[in-house]
C-alpha cells in the first residue's frame, strides 16, 4: 500500500567540542547529501550535542568482515612489548 | 552500522559446523555481557525479536506524538506550549533513533513503517486513549513517560549494540520529559477547583493504563525468559512494574492527589506492593485494535504518509537528477 | 535507582558515546531574562515589539499543527525545529512589549481580541499542503532574516538583543525554505505545479510586509522601516524563484492592514483555538 520511499539511509557522525574527533551517533534518511545535513543537525544537536557534523551515505561505508574477526584483530594480541606497560626494568626511573 | 541482510534460517534442522561455531561465539558474548555489533552472527530468533521489540518501540514514539500534539495548538501558556512542542518534538526524534537501531538489523524503515500503517506491527496501547483535557499532558507525562523510562533506563544496557546506543540518547533526552509532566500536575493541583478536579480526573484514567505499559504478569509473558536469558530485559516486568508503582505512590502525595486504586499498599511481610487487579481483558482488546483511538492513530500516520507522498517523490526525483547532472 | 543505573548504562559505552550525547543548555536571551531583567520601552517601542511579536506567534501557531503529518519524520523535526525558534522570538516580542503595560507574553497572547493584534496576512495564511508551508515560509524568513540583521543594530538595545538571536535561528529557516523550494520546483511536474499554485495564493500578501506604518516611521533608529528591505528581498527570492525554475506570478496585491487589525478571515479560528483553554478558567496559572 505504501508509496516507496526510497530516501538513502545515512550516518551520522557529530564532533561535540573543538579537539574531538566526530563520533558516530546514529542514521537518518534523506534524499541528498544536503538535506542528509541539515536533517543530521536537526536530529542529532537538539541539545547543543555538536559543533561539526559528518553524514556518509551507509552504502560508502566499507567495513571489516565480521567473519574474519579472528584472524583480522588476531595479529596485536599478545605483542605486549608494543606498550610502554611491558618494559619493567626501566620502573622508578624519573621522566621516562 | 550498515545494515546487513537478514541471516538465512538454516535449511536443515541439524546445524552446520559453522553454524555451531557461530552460536557458540554469540553464546560466549552473551555469557559474558559483552554487546552483539550489526554484522556479528545473530540467531535469527534473537534477530527477530530485537527487530520487533525495537520496531514496536519506534512505533509507540511515533504514535505517542499524537495525544499531545493534540494540544499544542491549545496549550494555555506560551511557557507550556513551547515545551510540549520541544516534547513532542523529541518523540520524533526517539522514533527516528530507534527506527536507526531497528534497521541495523536488516529490515528498513520503508518496511516497517509499511507494517505500522497496514496494522500488522504493535505499538504500546496507552496511545490508543484519547486526550481529553489539558491535564492529560501532565498525567502522560508523569505516569506514562514515568513508566517508559522505568522499562528503558535497564534497556541501555541491552546486549544488542545499537539499540542499547539509542536507548542511552533517549533516556538522556526524557529526563526532562517526566518532569515537566509532574510540574503540569503540580500547578494544576495548586490551583481553582475546576483544575484540580480535571488533574485527579487525568490521574484516574491514565494509572491503571500505566501500571499495563509494563506487559502481562511475569508468569503469563513467555518471551520474558528468552528476552532476559539473551540479556535484551534486564529486570522481569513485575519488578519493574514493583519499582514503578512504589514511586508513584510516593510522588502523588507530593501533588496532594490521590491514586485511584484503594487497595494500593506495601506488604511489609510480602515485602512488595500490592495493586489492584488490572484490566487485562481491556488491554489485550486495546492491542486488537479496539481502543478508543486505534482508527484515529492510524488514520492520522497514514495521511501524513498519503499527503507526503508528491514531496517525497519530488525529493527522490530531484536528487536523481542532481546525480545525472553530476555524471554528466 | 534510576541515575545510578543510567550511569552504569553510560560507563559502559565509555567515553566515545558520551561525548556525542553531551547536551548543554547553551546561552542565550531567554524570554525568562527580559521578563525578569528587562527595562519598560516606551509605549511606542511596545507597540512595535508587538507587531514582532504577534507575527512570529502566529506563525508558530501555523507551523506547531505540522508536528505528527510532515512527509517524513525528518521534517516532523525540522519542522518542529523552525516553530519552536520563532515561538521564542514570539515570546521575546512580546514579554518586551508587555513590560511596557504590565503585561506578560500570556496576558497579550490570550487575552486579546482579534482587531488588537497586529499581524500579517502572509503568517495568518493556512498551511494548505506542504509546498504552501515552504513557500510561506520561503516569503517570511527571507523577510525576517533581512529585517533582523538591521534590528541588531537598533538604538533600543533589547530588540537589538532579541534580533541577535534570532537572525541566527532565521538564516536556518530561510535555509530550509530554500533547500525545499528548489527540490519541489525542481522534482516532478506534480510538485512544480503545487509550487506555481502556492505562489499564486500567497504572492498578493507580500506587498504587506513592506509597508511603512506610523509605528515604524515614529522610531527612526529603532524600528526598521521595513520600505527599506524590499529590493534585498525581491533580488534574493527572485534568485531562490529562477532556480527552483519559478517565476514570480503577475498576481496583483490584496488591499489589507493586518498591522492596523484588520484580519483575515483566518485569524479568528486561528485565535478561537489557541485561546480557549486559557479564557476557560480566566485568572488561573499553569
Amino acid at each position: 500500500m505504501s508509496q516507496q520511499n526510497n530516501w538513502p539511509l545515512w550516518e551520522v557522525f557529530v564532533r561535540s567540542s573543538r579537539g574531538l574527533s566526530h563520533v558516530h551517533a546514529g542514521s537518518l534518511h534523506a534524499p541528498d547529501a544536503q538535506m542528509a545535513v541539515r536533517n543530521a543537525r536537526d536530529l542529532y544537536t537538539r541539545r547543543n550535542e555538536g559543533v561539526s557534523l559528518w553524514v556518509v551515505k551507509s552504502s560508502d561505508i566499507i567495513s571489516s568482515d565480521p567473519d574474519e574477526k579472528d584472524s583480522f584483530f588476531e595479529s596485536p594480541q599478545g605483542k605486549d612489548y608494543r606498550h610502554a606497560t611491558y618494559y619493567k626494568a626501566s620502573e622508578g626511573v624519573k621522566h621516562l | 552500522m550498515a545494515p546487513s541482510a537478514p541471516q538465512e534460517p538454516g535449511l536443515s534442522a541439524v546445524p552446520s559446523y559453522e553454524e555451531e561455531q557461530s552460536q557458540a561465539r554469540f553464546d560466549a558474548l552473551i555469557d559474558r555481557d559483552a554487546r552483539v555489533e550489526p554484522r556479528d552472527w545473530m540467531p535469527e530468533p534473537y534477530r527477530k525479536t530485537l527487530t520487533r521489540q525495537v520496531s514496536q518501540h519506534a512505533h509507540s514514539e511515533i504514535i505517542g506524538m499524537q495525544p499531545e500534539a493534540n494540544w499544542i495548538t491549545r496549550a494555555p501558556s506560551l511557557k507550556r506550549k513551547s515545551i510540549l512542542m520541544a516534547k513532542v518534538q523529541d518523540e520524533a526524534g526517539h522514533g527516528l533513533y530507534l527506527y536507526s537501531a531497528a534497521e541495523t538489523l536488516g529490515t528498513s524503515r520503508d518496511e516497517l513503517n509499511d507494517q505500522l500503517l497496514t496494522g500488522r506491527a504493535k505499538y504500546s496501547s496507552i496511545f490508543n486513549y484519547p486526550a481529553r483535557s489539558w491535564a492529560d499532558m501532565g498525567a502522560i507525562g508523569w505516569l506514562v513517560d514515568g513508566a517508559a523510562i522505568a522499562n528503558q533506563v535497564p534497556l541501555c544496557r541491552a546486549s544488542y549494540g545499537p539499540y542499547g546506543r539509542a536507548m542511552v540518547r533517549i533516556c538522556k533526552e526524557e529526563s526532562f520529559h517526566q518532569r515537566q509532566g509532574f510540574e503540569i500536575l503540580l500547578a494544576l493541583s495548586r490551583g481553582t477547583e475546576a483544575q484540580k478536579k480535571m488533574a485527579q480526573d487525568a490521574i484516574n484514567r491514565f494509572y491503571e493504563p500505566s501500571l499495563m505499559m509494563f506487559g502481562p504478569p511475569d508468569d503469563q509473558s513467555p518471551n520474558s525468559q528468552q528476552s532476559m536469558a539473551w540479556n535484551i530485559k534486564r529486570f522481569s516486568n513485575d519488578e519493574l512494574r514493583q519499582r514503578f508503582v512504589g514511586m508513584i505512590a510516593e510522588q502523588v502525595k507530593v501533588l496532594g492527589m490521590t491514586l485511584p486504586d484503594p487497595e494500593l499498599h506495601y506488604d511489609e511481610v510480602k515485602k512488595q506492593w500490592i495493586h489492584k487487579d488490572l484490566n487485562w481483558d481491556e488491554f489485550m482488546n486495546v492491542i486488537k485494535g479496539n481502543g478508543p483511538a486505534n482508527s484515529q492513530r492510524l488514520e492520522r500516520r497514514r495521511e501524513a504518509h498519503r499527503e507526503g507522498a508528491w514531496v517525497r517523490e519530488a525529493a527522490t526525483a530531484y536528487a536523481a537528477k542532481q546525480a545525472q547532472s553530476e555524471v554528466a | 535507582m534510576k541515575h545510578e543505573e543510567l550511569d552504569a548504562a553510560l560507563d559502559s559505552f565509555g567515553d566515545a558515546l558520551a561525548s556525542a550525547t553531551r547536551v548543554t543548555p547553551g546561552n542565550a536571551l531567554r524570554p525568562e531574562d527580559i521578563a525578569v531583567d528587562g527595562v519598560a520601552p516606551s509605549d511606542e517601542v511596545a507597540q512595535y515589539a508587538l507587531t514582532l511579536g504577534d507575527d512570529s506567534l502566529i506563525l508558530a501557531q501555523r507551523l506547531a499543527h505540522w508536528i505528527s503529518r510532515a512527509p517524513e519524520l525528518e521534517e516532523d523535526v525540522a519542522l518542529g525545529n523552525i516553530a519552536l525558534d520563532i515561538l521564542g522570538h514570539a515570546r521575546s516580542f512580546l514579554t518586551y512589549a508587555g513590560l511596557a503595560w504590565d503585561k506578560s507574553e500570556d496576558d497579550l497572547a490570550y487575552w486579546r481580541e482579534e482587531e488588537e493584534f497586529t499581524s500579517l496576512w502572509i503568517v495568518e495564511q493556512p498551511n494548505g499542503h506542504f509546498g504552501v508551508t515552504i513557500m510561506r515560509q520561503l516569503i517570511v524568513s527571507i523577510f525576517q532574516h533581512l529585517l533582523y540583521q538591521k534590528l541588531v543594530s537598533s538604538a533600543d538595545e533589547t530588540l537589538a538583543a532579541i534580533a541577535a538571536k534570532a537572525v541566527k535561528e532565521v538564516d536556518y529557516h530561510r535555509d530550509h525554505a530554500i533547500q525545499w523550494t528548489i527540490r519541489l520546483g525542481q522534482g516532478t511536474e506534480e510538485s512544480a505545479e503545487k509550487m506555481r499554485h502556492a505562489l499564486d495564493i500567497l504572492w498578493p500578501y507580500v506587498d504587506e510586509m513592506f509597508r511603512d506604518e506610523a509605528v515604524h516611521q515614529r522610531l527612526e533608529g529603532i524600528a526598521v522601516l521595513p520600505s527599506t528591505l524590499r529590493d534585498a528581498w525581491q533580488e534574493e527570492i527572485t534568485a531562490v524563484l529562477t532556480d527552483a525554475g519559478l517565476q514570480i506570478p503577475s498576481t496583483g496585491q490584496a488591499m489589507v492592514y493586518g498591522r492596523r487589525g484588520e484580519h483575515s478571515e483566518h485569524l479568528g479560528y486561528v485565535l478561537a483555538e489557541m485561546q480557549v483553554l486559557a479564557r476557560k478558567h480566566p485568572g488561573a496559572s499553569w
